[in-house]
């Protein structure tokens, strides 16, 4: 815990003339608030009686009342300050340090993780920490430094009644923790229920097509209901434990300041010189202080709590910063030209070393040849992808492009040598000349126009509004085929020698199907291609098929040589007569 | 700082009425404790304006979903089990409300009982729209739907939807295990009924391969299965119970063409009895179906069987073609 919190602090380190300014700032505002009871009661004193009133020394303390109440707040308002510039800005650094981080941890990482998880890292998480250990620790300290103050005041009015009310504070903390315990509990489990009703109203009202189709809307009522029950009945529990706190602890600090009040009378009264001498005006000061002495440990036992959960966040957050980077690669040779051959030999890959998936696999691709992939739904058909970008890094083997091992060449080089559309499109917000030029910023208008019309796109762009000044995004005004075909055309303007295509083409109209598998076709045209295939025209096309089933290569072989095989293709094959 | 001022001018009065004999020492220090507690009662009103200005917003959010219209009802609740026309559309119009456009214009067509019934066309056409008039999620604009040879308007939405299977395009599971999402339909379906109907939706081997079987909990809105799964497990929700109608709204786009056969087969095979309503991009699919309609911009353009379209309807000729071309001569053997 407390190395999590040094690493936090070394965040704000930069910033430390904030952090300072906070502390100075505190002490100066609290000590500042905490003798405003010390001259209440001077003020006090000099109201003894009719005719009895000292309006010359009331007037001063009156004037330096009025002044420290304005001074301390002007400082608690300069702390406050201070603590959001300096949460604020080591914040800051914090997220735009595990942002960076997550762009460049391993595919491998980002895949065994949930979108959520991650999300919820960056924003929540860094939320928590700001809150629990940069606002927690001025909460935390400017309460230490009133309790501190405070037992100073006491002390100096009256030690012995000083010593008493020591002596009883901690009867408040007990009834305090004992009751926070029970409600605590209740807390816990009523968040969870919130949870559950959360995710039920949000399962049941946005899938309510489903719900009305399988007539589900009682039971879903009676799902409702029972956990709202619930939920009515653990809140009332909690309330009623946590709205205890309150009343028990005042009662006990009524207590003590009832206490208080009885020895500091007898006291004024001077018969008890065990006590000391009081005046009324010191005695008023005392109350205050006894009363203002206790509130800061229930806040400071708030900030444990909330310290607690911060730390916890802040080492999921550290957990991330030390995930291992994809290793820096610059010093690696740039591939500078690629004539479209790729080698796979002996390869050996899996995901996790407890199930074994590629094993041994060796392909030659010459320049220009296609590679079909196929197999059924959920055979590991993007493995091949991963591999061959070096998402992620196979076992052992060796993977050569162009006659270089793509290990031993930059990322960036390797990746640009290849042109990828896949299922799913993307699109930014801009307009279409500039989606085409993604890849070519170069591009004149004439090239993207030239590539747009030989993949068949030119067509509907020119119908839209503006032409290829129209601005398009990711969810407005362009169907899925359309988004797909300018993906197509971007590929084609970058001109790369190696493709990878995905043919799945679902929910998609069949004019629009038609245009992309020219598309395709034209682009594939003297390339290097890898296609995740779905079309027997394809496959039966294509020089080296590659069959996949469980994430494995089974078989590999052209058309024909697959079909006398008669194995796991030949079956795949003839199911497509049978019909 | 308002409050401490407070005090401070509370003192200097009250040191001048002391000064008087209006007051006495005690009575002062009462009247400064008195005073930081209306204070301090005051800064909680404050609070409490700032709390109740918020409440009355959401209590007006609240109240705009009550005042929602509930779905229309039909009183129908008997159903005679007649072997007829089971779907029956007669010059039936639609449009969305707020459109100004209709997107489905006077189609008229029967289904039998058993029948399947397959529907096809491009992206937009109005297909969904079509299949969505049969449970009546929407009411018919002009014209009318009959389903069970009574008008759905008239159906109790209960009685009709218990009694047709639906299986939407987009694969949505919901939390909880396999079985529970399996029992949606019928919720005292038996393990029997469920693994039947995971056997005709070619869903059953995986899930008997799993280590949890029936029990597999289904997280996230079913992010631990793959697309092809969760359709499957999708349609055979749908199909436990045997419903009357299925309607399969393109569900089986993430299924690859030899499970999409198996699985076809399966259902004339396993549920003779029910009608089956399929939409379908791909004319494979359909090639078996009684009764085809293809749909063009909310049109329907052709009604008939595989052969009769081929013969005298362009727009399934096109469709019809271009696959058969891409798709790789499954029709040259």
């Amino acid at each position: 815990m407390l190395k999590t919190l040094k690493r936090v602090f070394s965040y704000a380190a930069p910033y430390m003339r904030y952090f300072v300014m906070t502390l100075a700032f505190a002490a100066l505002g609290v000590s500042l608030s905490l003798a405003v009871p010390v001259f209440i009661g001077e003020a006090v004193d000099c109201c003894i009686g009719k005719g009895n009133v000292d309006f010359h020394k009331l007037g001063i303390i009156i004037v330096l009342l009025a002044s420290m109440v304005i001074a301390s707040t002007l400082f608690q308002w300069l702390m406050i300050l201070c603590t959001n510039k300096l949460s604020f800005l080591t914040i800051r650094d914090l997220r735009s340090d595990i942002f960076c981080k997550l762009e460049r941890v391993p595919l491998r990482y980002i895949d065994g993780h949930t979108k959520g998880e991650l999300t919820s890292r960056v924003i929540n998480d860094i939320e928590i920490i700001s809150d629990g250990l940069l606002q927690g620790f001025t909460q935390f300290f400017s309460g230490i430094i009133t309790i501190i103050g405070t037992l100073i005041f006491m002390m100096v009015i009256n030690f012995r009644i000083a010593i008493v009310v020591v002596i009883l504070t901690p009867l408040s903390f007990i009834a305090a923790s004992k009751i926070t315990k029970a409600s605590h509990d209740s807390y816990m489990k009523q968040s969870r229920l919130r949870g559950e009703m959360v995710g039920l109203a949000e399962e049941m009202a946005g899938n309510q097509k489903i719900v009305k189709a399988f007539v589900y809307d009682k039971r879903a009522e009676a799902r409702f209901d029972e956990i709202n029950a619930a939920y009515g009945k653990i809140g009332a529990k909690a309330t009623f434990f946590s709205s205890m706190t309150n009343p028990t602890t005042r009662f006990v600090n009524g207590l003590i300041y009832a206490a208080v009040g009885l020895l500091g009378a007898l006291g004024v009264v001077g018969k008890f010189p065990i006590i000391g001498a009081m005046t009324v005006g010191k005695l008023s000061s005392f109350l205050a202080y006894s009363n203002q002495y206790t509130k800061p440990f229930n806040e400071i036992s708030g900030v444990f709590a909330e310290l607690q959960n911060a730390v916890a966040s802040a080492e999921r957050v550290f957990a991330v910063l030390d995930e291992n980077e994809v290793p820096d690669d610059s010093d690696k040779d740039v591939l500078e030209s690629c004539d479209g051959t790729l080698s796979f030999s002996d390869v050996f890959f899996s995901y996790s070393p407890d199930t074994k998936l590629i094993e041994n696999f060796s392909l030659d691709v010459k320049s220009g040849q296609r590679v079909a992939i196929v197999g059924p739904t959920g055979c590991g058909k993007s493995t091949i992808i991963n591999l061959l970008l070096r998402f992620y890094d196979i076992d052992s083997g060796k993977i050569e492009l162009s006659g270089k091992d793509i290990n031993r060449i930059t990322r960036d080089s390797l990746r640009s040598c290849f042109g990828m559309v896949l299922q799913e499109t993307w699109v930014f917000t801009g307009t279409v000349a500039e989606n085409i030029a993604y890849g070519a910023p170069d591009a004149t208008r004439e090239q993207i126009i030239e590539a747009a019309k030989s993949v068949y796109a030119h067509g509907f762009i020119k119908r839209l509004p503006n032409g290829y000044d129209t601005v398009i995004s990711e969810d407005c005004g362009l169907s899925q085929g359309q988004k797909q075909l300018i993906c197509i055309a971007r590929i084609m303007l970058m001109d790369p020698p190696m493709l990878i295509l995905d043919e799945a083409t679902s929910s998609i109209d069949l004019r629009t199907e038609l245009r992309i598998q020219r598309a395709f076709a034209k682009l594939m045209e003297g390339r290097t291609s890898f296609v995740i295939a779905h079309r027997l025209s394809t496959i039966k096309n294509s020089d080296i098929i590659l069959v996949m089933k469980h994430g494995n290569i089974i078989e590999q072989g052209d058309h024909e040589q697959l079909l006398a095989k008669g194995g796991f293709y030949a079956e795949l094959y003839n199911s497509q007569f049978a019909s | 700082m308002v409050m401490n001022l407070g005090i401070v001018a509370v003192i200097w009065f009250g040191g001048k009425r002391v000064d008087v004999g209006r007051l006495t020492q005690g009575e002062l220090t009462a009247f400064t404790n008195y005073m930081t507690q209306i204070l301090l009662a005051l800064v909680v009103l404050a609070n409490l304006i700032v709390i109740f200005t918020k409440a009355f917003a959401s209590a007006n959010r609240i109240s705009e979903v009550f005042s929602l219209l509930p779905e229309e009802n039909g009183t129908v609740c008997e159903i005679k089990d007649e072997k007829k026309a089971i779907i029956e559309f007669s010059s039936v119009s639609f449009a969305y409300a707020g459109a100004g456009d209709y997107s489905l214009r006077n189609i008229s067509f029967s289904v039998m009982g058993g029948q399947m019934l397959g529907i096809i066309g491009g992206t937009g056409c109005g297909k969904s729209t079509l299949a969505n008039l049969i449970p009546c999620f929407y009411r018919a604009t002009e014209g009318a739907v009959n389903v069970f040879g009574v008008n759905v308007n008239d159906i109790d939405n209960e009685q009709l939807r218990r009694r047709i299977g639906i299986v939407p395009q987009k694969a949505t599971l919901f939390t909880g295990t396999i079985r529970e999402n399996m029992r949606w339909r019928k919720s005292d379906a038996t393990d029997d009924e469920i693994i039947s109907a995971l056997k005709t939706a070619q869903a059953w081997d995986f899930v008997s391969n799993s280590p949890d079987g029936l029990d597999t909990v289904i997280s996230q809105g079913g992010k631990n299965l793959s697309g092809g799964q969760k359709q499957r497990i999708s349609i055979a929700r749908a199909l436990v119970g045997s419903p009357d109608i299925v309607i399969l709204d393109d569900s089986t786009s993430a299924l690859d063409y030899k499970t999409d056969l198996a699985f076809r087969r399966a259902l004339s095979e396993d549920l003779p009895d029910t009608t089956v309503v399929m939409i379908s991009q791909r004319t494979t699919s359909l090639k078996n179906a009684d009764k085809i309609i293809v749909m063009d911009e909310g049109e329907a353009v052709g009604i008939g069987t595989h052969e009769e379209l081929v013969r005298n309807c362009d727009v399934y000729n096109e469709i019809y073609r271009s696959q058969m071309n891409e798709k790789g001569g499954s029709t040259d053997a």
